[in-house]
């Protein structure tokens, strides 16, 4: 379903990557690995369509995903290294603009069971600038808990997240992949996601 | 599709009611200006009244211009830019929405308000109410155009000045009709021509302003 060919990468006169190749089929995960500066978000980025390669190109279900435009972004759910929530805004709210923003329809029940998912009931009412910066992590990630798009790109997921909160988000993952779901995620961390199929990558 | 502007719109609207310093700061700007000329000038009224409408709308592009670098710096900053850059709609109905927000929490208080200040210039109510009509017609020109520069300057260090040296000479047109119109009024002459011009500017910024802003959202994200 997701497939790129020989991608290439520069930033200024530097070279991050070149000739990187891969494909995803559904219900399969591709585990990004490498340095610190050798490309990870830079690719994930690649893959949203937020950045172009130099050359090369990235096809979902046969197709650019360029010249998909909306279509694909209909699919895509990116959570990058930044939350993407507002300081002023509450749990709740962030959760139910993002939603909106998105095309989709969450009523108020649904973004409540989202937050108590992630163990944010109680504070939904809370400006979210009070918040300690893995509660601001688990905002950001109670979009993925309703989230129905078939291509997760996760920049970093784990980062600021307590174990029993490490280990809840690679079930979630692992459900995605169980229903059929495709995910692209790099991390530093040894995480164990029960999913059947995961590829690697490893940027040099 | 406007589903999704209105979205945007009152998403943006909440913030800025979390946030209202930034708002009374630039109507605070706007007071201040427009009251230094009577002070400095003296009270001699022909010639207050022959300042007043550059003066005013003078002042209400350059507090238009205050609030400009604040449009898509804390989106960019908190990564909420990247969500709306890949949410499946058009980008430039993205950029509408907040064009909208920032024009209902800058140009209309403005414009409503400059009458008031008028008053410090001996304005004719007829010329008062010229001015407030201009401005509500000018300002959401000087949202659409001002949004271009300020995307054009994401990320950058001391975009603030920069974005000023980029949008005020296209603010030129704006103001020549906008004072122009008030201009037309006290010396008794009718303003419906100079208001023409001003509205067709304020369309043509608002509906083609937005598409060239998602295209330098687009870069300064790349």
């Amino acid at each position: 379903m997701l497939e790129a060919s020989h991608l290439e990468c520069q930033r200024g006169d530097r070279r991050l990557f070149a000739g990187v190749d891969f494909r995803l089929d559904a219900g399969e995960m591709l585990f990004l690995q490498g340095k610190n500066g050798s490309g990870k978000t830079t690719l994930l980025r690649m893959i949203c369509g937020l950045s172009h390669p130099v050359s090369g190109e990235i096809r979902w279900k046969g197709e650019s995903i360029h010249a998909l435009g909306e279509t694909f972004r209909e699919e895509l759910c990116y959570l990058g290294h930044l939350n993407a929530i507002k300081e002023e805004l509450t749990p709740l709210e962030n959760l139910s603009a993002s939603a909106k923003l998105a095309g989709e329809a969450l009523n108020e029940d649904e973004a409540l069971d989202a937050l108590e998912v992630v163990g944010l009931l109680g504070r939904e009412d809370l400006a979210c600038k009070y918040l300690s910066q893995g509660q601001k992590r688990r905002v950001a990630l109670s979009r993925l808990v309703q989230e129905k798009r078939a291509l997760w790109v996760l920049d970093e997921p784990f980062v600021a997240l307590d174990v029993a909160a490490v280990s809840w988000l690679a079930g979630l993952i692992g459900a995605h992949l169980q229903r059929g779901g495709l995910a692209v995620l790099t991390t530093h961390q040894t995480v164990d996601i029960p999913a059947g199929a995961i590829r690697e990558l490893k940027l040099s | 599709m406007m589903g999704m502007v209105a979205a945007i719109t009152a998403r943006d609207l909440k913030l800025a009611m979390r946030r209202q310093a930034d708002i009374v700061s630039v109507l605070f700007f706007f007071i201040i200006v427009a009251s230094l000329f009577p002070l400095g000038i003296g009270p001699e009224q022909d010639l207050l009244r022959k300042l007043a409408p550059g003066v005013l709308w003078v002042g209400a592009l350059l507090a238009t211009m205050l609030s400009l670098p604040k449009l898509f710096a804390d989106d960019f900053r908190d990564g909420t830019l990247e969500q709306l850059v890949l949410a499946p709609q058009p980008l430039g109905l993205t950029v509408l929405g907040k064009v909208l927000a920032h024009w209902l929490v800058s140009g209309l208080p403005l414009a409503l308000l400059a009458p008031v200040l008028g008053l410090q210039f001996d304005l004719s109510s007829d010329a008062l109410l010229v001015l407030t009509v201009s401005l509500l017609i000018g300002t959401p020109a000087l949202s659409g155009i001002g949004a271009i520069g300020a995307a054009l300057t994401l990320g950058l260090r001391g975009g603030g000045v920069l974005v000023s040296l980029l949008v005020l000479p296209l603010y030129i047109p704006v103001l020549i009709f906008g004072a122009g119109a008030v201009d037309a009024t006290v010396a008794g002459l009718g303003a419906e021509a100079h208001l023409s011009i001003l509205g067709a500017l304020a369309i043509g910024g608002v509906f083609f302003a937005p598409w060239a802003t998602a295209a330098a959202l687009r870069i300064a994200l790349e």
